[in-house]
């Protein structure tokens, strides 16, 4: 098994004005080249603490992470991330915020024209074309999100990661979106590490499902492997006794620990 | 922002007005209005209730404002309204005039004002605006300059004005140098601040990318920082404008200051009750043309 990504005994510590706040405790995982793991747990329990330190953006308290075998010492444009809150810089428009990522990574070597058949690519991937002369607070909150999606893509990262990229979307674009997902990744290989609180979401989407508990000192409590062949369709799996059977335990491992969160 | 809110009023009540004949015009001929307005009475009662609050209470402060400075000077030697008013009419209608070094139009007095504030005015900018960059984002020299500006900030500028002297050893210069001084400060600390609050999340989008220092500082800082930056631009020209008449009471030369100063060796009070109004309009363009820049450059969340 190749770890493509490996996170080894890490812990997070936050020093906060009430004192030391451990937010992570040994977490361990390894996700394999073109892999779909997704992080799942209650609010507040550490995923997107976990998915920045895979970016670099914090440093593990304890630990050491590894992408394509060499130590994570900090960010850098072959660990795209897309952002919880989208993060889209609102002076540039859609196709400005892409373009930067593009001009980042491909400047050295294109020519301007080149760079930005890219971002335009990117855009067209995620179906926005129409919309990459806008301004972020022209479009919606769907979009926004597809745009952030369209700038992780345009940078052909070694790791995609993924912080509820289509959390607070209504349901309709967020099922669109998972299938575009799905269908992106699929096309490019790319490896995945995506957070998210939602069941059907991380079943269907992933390879593994790993389960996180609540913190503090939130750890990796269990791995699901989901063995669902692809292409995956929602409304087929929807009588699939596996799938189903997959939902429960992801659903029984949250639902355990449902008090603590409260 | 209020002026704009009664132009905004006016206009949808010309509007209803004009959809109202249409209305009744279409009633005339036999058709139904589909939406049925509200009867103009109540637009009319809108109109009046918006003059009401927006131009009525201006034009009583002003008007009371004039009487009161129409008692007070019956009863002193303080020049009235009404002679004040002729005397304006004499200065404005010859604003250009050359009578020597000394005795210039209005209209000279106030560019040489504004030719001092603008020289003094975009040294500081030059100097405090990538000053104030450095001090957000460098929390070493943060702390290093902090207690130096704290200490020399509450000084009044005029205080500067013998080291001017001293240094330059002329007056134009020294006028010059405390306008620097003056509409230093609020550069330096608003664009600092304004560093410092540069969304995380923007941050860490340049920290994936790895931008280099020229592009994080021109596609992510300038443009978040731009809005703190003028607002420092607009506190600094208000207080150049506020210190440049003593500065040329002081200094002497051609300009708003200094013409205060000799009409008061005069004893032509009117004119320094003109120059009062000069002062409060210019200052207040300043500001509002500032004003209506910084609405071009802001963006939206
Ligand atoms: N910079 C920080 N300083 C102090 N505490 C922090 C910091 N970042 C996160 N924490 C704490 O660590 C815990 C995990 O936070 P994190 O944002 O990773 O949660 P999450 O699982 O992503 O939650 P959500 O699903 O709501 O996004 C929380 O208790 C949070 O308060
Ligand atoms: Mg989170």
């Amino acid at each position: 098994m190749e770890r493509f990504v490996q996170i080894e005994n890490v812990n997070m510590v936050f020093e906060t004005r009430s004192g030391r706040y451990v937010a992570l405790k040994d977490v361990n995982l390894n996700v394999r080249r073109g892999e779909f793991v997704s992080l799942i747990g209650h609010s507040g329990c550490g995923k997107s603490t976990l998915l920045n330190l895979v970016a670099g953006l914090l440093a593990p308290t304890h630990g050491v992470l590894l992408a394509a075998g060499r130590e994570i010492a900090g960010p850098g444009p072959e660990r795209a991330v897309v952002f919880q809150n989208h993060s889209l810089l609102p002076w540039l428009t859609s196709f400005g915020n892409v373009y930067l990522a593009v001009e980042r990574v491909f400047g050295m070597s294109e020519s301007r024209a080149q760079l930005r058949r890219r971002a335009e690519e990117a855009l067209a991937l995620v179906g926005l074309s129409a919309a990459a002369g806008k301004f972020p607070h022209e479009i919606s909150g769907g979009m926004k999100q597809r745009v952030g999606i369209a700038r992780a893509l345009s940078m052909q990262p070694m790791v995609l990661l993924l912080d509820e990229p289509l959390g607070a979307l209504d349901a309709l674009t967020r099922a669109n979106l998972q299938e575009e997902l799905m269908r992106i990744v699929a096309a490019s290989g790319t490896t995945t590490l995506m957070v998210t609180h939602d069941v059907d979401e991380a079943v269907l989407l992933s390879d593994r499902v790993a389960m996180m508990t609540n913190g503090p000192g939130a750890t990796i409590g269990d791995v699901l492997d989901v063995k669902l062949s692809r292409p995956r369709r929602r409304l087929e799996l929807a009588n699939d006794p596996a799938y189903n059977r997959y939902r429960t335990t992801v659903l029984k491992f949250l639902y355990d620990r449902r008090q603590a969160a409260a | 922002m209020s002026r704009r809110r009664i132009q905004r009023e006016f206009m949808s009540v010309v509007a209803m007005k004009k959809e109202n004949a249409q209305a009744a015009a279409g009633a005339s001929a036999g058709t139904i209005a589909v939406s049925a307005p509200a009867p103009p009475v109540s637009r009319a009662r809108a109109l009046v209730q918006a003059m009401q609050r927006e131009v009525l209470p201006p034009v009583m402060g002003a008007a009371l404002f004039i009487l009161l400075w129409a008692l007070v000077s019956a009863t002193t030697e303080l020049p009235s309204p009404l002679k004040t008013w002729q005397s304006a009419l004499q200065v404005f209608s010859d604003p250009f005039y050359q009578k020597g070094p000394n005795d210039q139009g209005i209209g000279w007095n106030i560019l040489r004002s504004l030719a001092r504030v603008g020289m003094g005015f975009g040294a500081a900018a030059l100097v405090g605006i990538p000053l104030g960059f450095l001090l957000g984002y460098v929390g070493f020299l943060n702390r290093m300059f902090t207690p130096i500006i704290s200490v020399l900030r509450p000084v009044s500028p005029l205080a500067w004005l013998p080291i001017g002297l001293y240094v330059f050893k002329q007056a134009q210069p020294a006028a010059i140098w405390v306008i620097f001084i003056s509409s230093l400060w609020p550069m330096v600390l608003n664009t600092a601040a304004g560093v410092t609050q540069v969304p995380h999340d923007y941050l860490n989008v340049a920290r994936v990318l790895k931008l280099s220092p020229w592009k994080l500082f021109s596609r992510i800082l300038l443009p978040a920082v731009l809005p703190y930056v003028l607002t420092g631009v607009r506190l600094s020209i208000g207080v150049a404008w506020l210190v440049i008449v003593a500065a040329e009471m002081l200094t002497g030369g051609v300009g708003l200051g200094f013409w205060i100063w000799d009409e008061w060796n005069n004893l032509n009070v009117e004119h320094i009750i003109i120059a009062i109004f000069v002062v409060g309009f210019v200052g207040l363009a300043l500001e509002q043309a500032i004003l209506l820049m910084a609405r071009r450059f802001r963006y939206e969340r």
